[in-house]
Parts: structure tokens; sequence; C-alpha cells
């Protein structure tokens, strides 16, 4: 027994304040964010009735929260897919072989130490939407290249709007998941290389079989990491558009919500952003935990 | 040993540090009585200059108490809003707070934050002095609950006569109404002005829609609104919605992006001639060195002549503010005759008592004093006067949509949802 103490005490002692801290701060905090959007407390006064998901069905039979789900939905889409695909091909050409490779890691990752605050005050401008005279930012250098066809509204534009938005994040993201493919790559042996290209596999080949099963592990990683940013999209909205109908997600929904004194609303949409998380990274927790205990 | 030590010396430095931040000068003490505590977002530009002449006669009129900065700064007073909710919700409230006059006070009220300032009226006389027409729009259920500082008007049409006049428009003469008014837009834009009227994000559409609607459902129409009087998908309000969308496809095409003042920086360079914003724009003109009556000049929105769309910031008195005495000291000066002079000549706004000298204040606010006195005294949707927070912020959304779709019966179906929803 007093053994057993003596094994497991010391530990527990030293955790125990995070434990502690975590339990309040983070799942306490939870469980009462919950237990506000499960009630009716639409203004300041304190809520009187337990309404059960009400709120839930209310939100989802809105059309300005479907609306707003679109509008993270189109940003997820293009912010994945710019991601990937442009930190891929920057680690596949570092990867071939470039001089002066340290230069191009740092060029890339830089946008990476910016805030997006920051960088969104920057890309308000760039994608400002008036065209013709009054144009400014991109519009105003396509105009001065004589691109001018090639003006565009950016993200005022009702349907590809948030692809506009979308693209400051790619621009700042990129250069990680870059870092995170090229570790992926340098982490493959050369040997598997020579071995392959031996038994004769054309590049391609080489590609296909050896080295992309390797970088999965990488890829699923960093799709988890730039998918749960993009569900948590917020500060760059506000710094590019401020909490507008137009570029609404739901995180400045909750915003809009939480201000107009709303809190069972904002508890509600804050609960299904948890959620939306939760699926994204809860299995790949799981996934993790798994092929860790495989290795072992 | 030694290191430890440091360590500690280190530690206790940085808690003294710290407990000096917390208790160094300009915090509130609920023990000491000769202490105010204003809560304000007037932070930057003139509203700071505005919270400063006010604070210097404050001093003069009570040498003994002591004025306590809570300004919030940022997000036009919505950092503010959502940093005072908290103090609320945690019975920590300032000993006064500002907040745009009317509906949107109507929160607060209701969770019994707000004490009766009837009984102060009334002592002070400002039942005799403010206009009938604003004391009405500022009694909720027979009690009022705030002190106006100031009085903005929200239906003033800003005009570049230089390019009304390139198009053959004589800019000192209102059109009639909102048609004339789009024929005149029509002319600007056929004689070469690409975007005739300039307009900027949400509330600023908003605005625009307010005014619309003021000037097709006339002021007792419009005040209908928000008692369940006039209802929201009656003919007046589809023709306003209609005409709104005829007067959207003057404007620019960044509109969705513009703050107030960019918009407006648009009719100052010459690029629109028209441009609907509060009275608070009259300081950009003069900043860019312009004249008026000369280079700009203003009217009632067209339709709206005769009618005062009123926007007010006014003081509070919470519920269990801890220097209730002086937070009075303070509601008294604000509303003294000194007090609102010195806050409205550095604001660039006009004072709620009728007893102030015109002359004491420039051009355009001479304009505005006059009409104050004399106009139907209506509330403004756009800044709170008019509807409670989430009303507003249902019809500021649906406004949004429109922006992008510019479909008019939506419109009209999200605004008559929004008014169901809020009058219940």
């Amino acid at each position: 027994m007093r053994k057993g103490i003596r094994n497991w005490g010391p530990p527990l002692l030293l955790v125990s304040p995070t434990v502690v801290i975590l339990g309040i701060f983070v799942y306490g905090l939870i469980g009462a964010n919950v237990s506000v959007s499960l009630s009716d407390r639409h203004s300041l006064q304190p809520a009187e009735n337990f309404v059960g998901l009400d709120n839930y069905f209310a939100l989802f039979a809105e059309e300005r929260f479907l609306h707003s789900l679109y509008n993270l939905g189109m940003f997820t889409l293009f912010f994945i897919v710019g991601t990937m695909v442009f930190g891929f091909l920057w680690a596949w050409m570092l990867d071939k072989g470039v001089s002066a490779e340290g230069v191009f890691r740092s060029v890339y990752l830089f946008p990476m130490a910016i805030s997006f605050v920051a960088s969104g005050v920057v890309w308000r401008w760039l994608l400002n939407s008036a065209e013709g005279d009054r144009a400014s930012g991109l519009n105003r250098i396509f105009e001065s290249l004589g691109l001018g066809f090639l003006q565009n509204p950016w993200w005022s534009d009702p349907t590809w709007g948030m692809a506009a938005i979308a693209l400051p994040a790619i621009w700042q993201l990129s250069g990680y998941v870059m870092a995170l493919f090229l570790s992926g790559f340098r982490g493959i042996p050369e040997e598997l290389r020579e071995a392959a290209r031996m038994d004769g596999a054309s590049e391609w080949k080489l590609y296909r079989h050896v080295i992309f099963p390797q970088l999965s592990p990488v890829a699923l990683s960093a799709l988890i990491i730039v998918g749960h940013m993009s569900l948590k999209v917020f500060d760059l909205i506000m710094a590019i558009t401020k909490a507008i109908y137009q570029t609404e997600v739901p995180a400045t929904y909750l915003w809009v919500a939480l201000t107009s004194n709303d809190y069972a609303k904002a508890a509600t949409i804050a609960t299904i952003l948890l959620l939306f998380v939760a699926v994204l990274i809860v299995p790949y927790l799981i996934y993790t935990a798994r092929s860790e205990k495989a290795e072992r | 040993m030694r290191k430890p030590l440091s360590l500690i010396a280190g530690a206790a430095v940085l808690g003294l540090a710290l407990a000096g931040c917390s208790t160094g000068g300009g915090e509130s003490d609920p023990g000491n009585a000769d202490q105010v505590e204003v809560f304000t977002w007037w932070a930057s530009g003139s509203e700071k200059v505005g919270l400063d002449a006010l604070v210097k006669v404050f001093n003069e009129q009570y040498p003994d108490i002591e004025f306590i900065n809570a300004s919030v700064a940022g997000g036009a007073g919505s950092n503010a809003k959502a940093a005072l909710a908290s103090r609320l919700e945690a019975n920590d409230p300032p000993d006064t707070f500002q907040a745009h006059a009317g509906a949107e006070l109507t929160d607060y009220i209701n969770a019994g934050q707000l004490q009766d300032l009837s009984s102060f009226y009334e002592e002070q006389g400002l039942t005799d002095v403010f206009p009938a027409s604003l004391i009405e729009q500022l009694t909720v259920d027979g009690a009022i609950y705030s002190v106006p500082s100031n009085i903005h008007r929200a239906n003033v049409t800003w005009v570049n006569t230089a390019v009304l006049e390139g198009a053959g428009i004589d800019p000192t003469k209102a059109p009639a109404d909102i048609d004339a008014w789009i024929d005149d837009l029509q002319k600007l834009k056929d004689s070469g002005v690409e975007s005739p009227l300039a307009l900027g994000t949400e509330w600023t559409q908003m605005q625009l829609l307010e005014n619309v609607l003021i000037a097709d459902l006339g002021a007792e129409g419009y005040s209908g609104l928000w008692t369940g009087d006039t209802a929201w998908d009656s003919d007046g309000v589809k023709t306003a919605v209609d005409h709104y969308g005829e007067l959207m496809k003057f404007v620019n095409s960044d509109f969705a992006g513009l703050e107030w003042d960019a918009a407006t920086q648009i009719l100052l360079d010459g690029n629109a001639g028209y441009n609907v914003m509060g009275d608070w724009a009259e300081a950009a003109f003069v900043q860019a060195g312009q004249t008026y009556g000369d280079e700009y000049t203003t009217w009632p929105t067209p339709g709206t002549d005769g009618v005062f769309d009123f926007l007010a910031d006014s003081f509070t008195l919470p519920v269990g503010a801890p220097h209730e005495q002086a937070a009075k000291d303070w509601l008294t000066t604000i509303s003294s005759a000194e007090g609102q002079k010195a806050f409205n000549i550095a604001k660039g706004s006009i004072p709620a008592r009728t007893d102030a000298t015109a002359s004491d204040y420039p051009a355009y606010q001479q304009t505005a004093i006059t009409s104050f006195a004399d106009d139907t005294v209506v509330s403004s949707l756009a800044h709170g006067a008019a509807a409670s927070i989430s009303w507003s912020g249902d019809i500021s959304s649906a406004v949004g949509k429109f922006g992008t779709d510019k479909d008019a019966a939506s419109l009209v179906s999200a605004l008559v949802a929004a008014a169901d929803k809020a009058l219940g």
C-alpha cells in the first residue's frame, strides 16, 4: 500500500494542478457553454427555461446560419486545396534540389510569422473591389499592367467571394504545409529510392509506389491542422471585411450574436463549432494513438 | 542557495509591479465617494476631444470629484459593449456608461440594470429644456433611463456642388421626393459620373434604407414601424424597398468593404454627387478645408424635409453604481448648458437643449439646431434609437444580403420576420 502511494503519488501531485486547471477552465467552461445553449437566455436577463435542442433546430432552420455554413464550406475547400497543392509543390521542388534552398524555405515560411489580423489589413487593401478609375490594390496592378480584364470584385462576389478571402490564408499557411511535406520527403531514406531505381522503377513509379505512400501520414497531419484552423476562421475575416452578412462564417456570427446579447444563440454556435472541430480531430487522435501502439 | 533566493526576489518584484498596475492611479474605489468612473468608447479623434472638453467643464463644476476614464477603444463601440456586458454580468457596473439613447437600452432596462432617471429630469428641469418630442422618444413605459449629451441627425444628404453643376443640376435645391432624386441620379450617371451615390458598409446601407423609409412612409408611418402600428409588408414599405433597390443601382461597386469615412471621401474627391450620412461627416469636410455652401452643401434626404432623424449619445445610471451621487453630478454636467456647449462644439454635434445659442456653432450645426427645434423628431434605426440591438442586427443582416442578391421580395419577408421576432 505504502509502496503504491510512493509509486503514483508524486506523479499525481505533479500533474494535479494541470488537471484541476484544465478541468475548470476547459471542460468546466465547455459544460457551462453547452448548458447555456440548452437554455432560453436570449437577452441580458437570466435564463428561465431548459429548452433542450430547440436552439440547435432553430439555428439550422435559419437561412442566415446556413449561409454562414456555405461560406465556411467554400473557404475551407479553397483553403485546404490551396495550401495542400502549393505546399506539396514547393516541397517537391525543393526536394528535387535547387540552389539556395535555405532562402526559398525562409521566403515560403515567412508569412506564417505574421498574424492573420496583420495580413488581413494588408489584404483588405489588396482585395479592394473597386474597378476602373477608383481601383486600388490588385485591381490597380492589373489595370496598370494592361490586364484590366482580370479585374474582379474579389470577396464582394456573392458566390465565389469566400475564395478570395481564402487567398491570404493560403498565402500564409502554404509555407507551413511545405515544411511538413519537406520533412516527410527528407524522412524517406535514400536507400529506398536507390533500391527502387535499381529495380528499374521509372521516376513516376518511384513517386507513386515508394514516396507517396510514405508521405500519407504527413499529408493527414497537414490536412487536420489546416482543416481545424479553417473551421475556426475569425480574425482574418474580421480584419478584411468586419462582421458583415456577405462574408459571415459561424465564428463571426457567434460574435454578432454575443454582442447583441443573445447568449443562447452564441453558445449554440460555439458548441456546433466545437463539434465540427471534434469531428475532424477525434478520429485523427484515435488513428495516431492506434498507429503508435502498433509500432510499439 | 543563491539561485532560489534570486528567483524568489524576482517573483516578488514581478508581484509588486503587477500590484502597482492594478492599484496605481485611475482605479475606481467604492469606499471613496469623491470619484466617478465613466465608461465610454470615446477614445480617439473628435470624440476624444469632446470627452476632454466635457471633463474640463466637469472639473470646474465639481472640483472635488476625481474623474476616472474607463473608455474602451475600437470597433465603433462594439468592443466597449462586450466589455460592459461582462462587467454588468459580474455585478461590477461603472458609475455611468455611454449608450445610444432609445431602444438600444431596452435589453439593459428589461434586465433591471438601469435606474429610472425621471426624478432627476424633474429636479434639473430637463423636461422643460429638452424638446417634448425628444422626451417622448426617450421615455420607456413612463420612465427615462438616460441623459443625452448630444444630438446627431441621420437624414442628411451631403452634396458635392461641383459634380452636380457639371451635370446641370442645381445643388442648392433638394429634389422633392425619392423619384425626383432618382431622376437626378440618372442625369449624373448620363453625364459620366460612374457612381453618383457614395455608399459604405452594412450600417450605412441600413441608414440609407431608413432614410428612404422615412421619405415614403412619413414621420408617423415610420415611427409606427417600431411599435407595430405600421405593417412591415404594407405597400409603403414595399415602395420604399423598391426605391432603395433603384438607389442601389447608382452606388459604387465596392460599397460592402467601405467604412463611412471612405464612402464620404468618394464624394470629397468628386467621384460621386451624393452621400447619405449623419452629421458627424461634417468634420471630414472641414478637415479637407472645404466651405459649407461652397464646395459642399447639405439638405435633408429628399422626401424627409421637416423630419429630424435623431440619434444621441447618452449616459445612464446603472443599478448598484458604486458612486451614485457623483454619477448624478456627472449627469448634471453633461445635461447643463455649459457642458453641452463644450462637448458639442468639439464633437461637431448639436446640444439636446433648446436654450442653446445657435450662433455659438458653425454653419451646418446652426441649420441642424433650427430643424431640431422645429421638425418632427423620429428615431434612427442604424444608430440604436429605434430598435433593440438584436432587432437592428437582424435588419442589418437582411440589408447586407440585399446588397448582394438585390432580391426585394426576400428583403421584405426578412424585415417582416425580424419585426415579428422583436415585437413578439
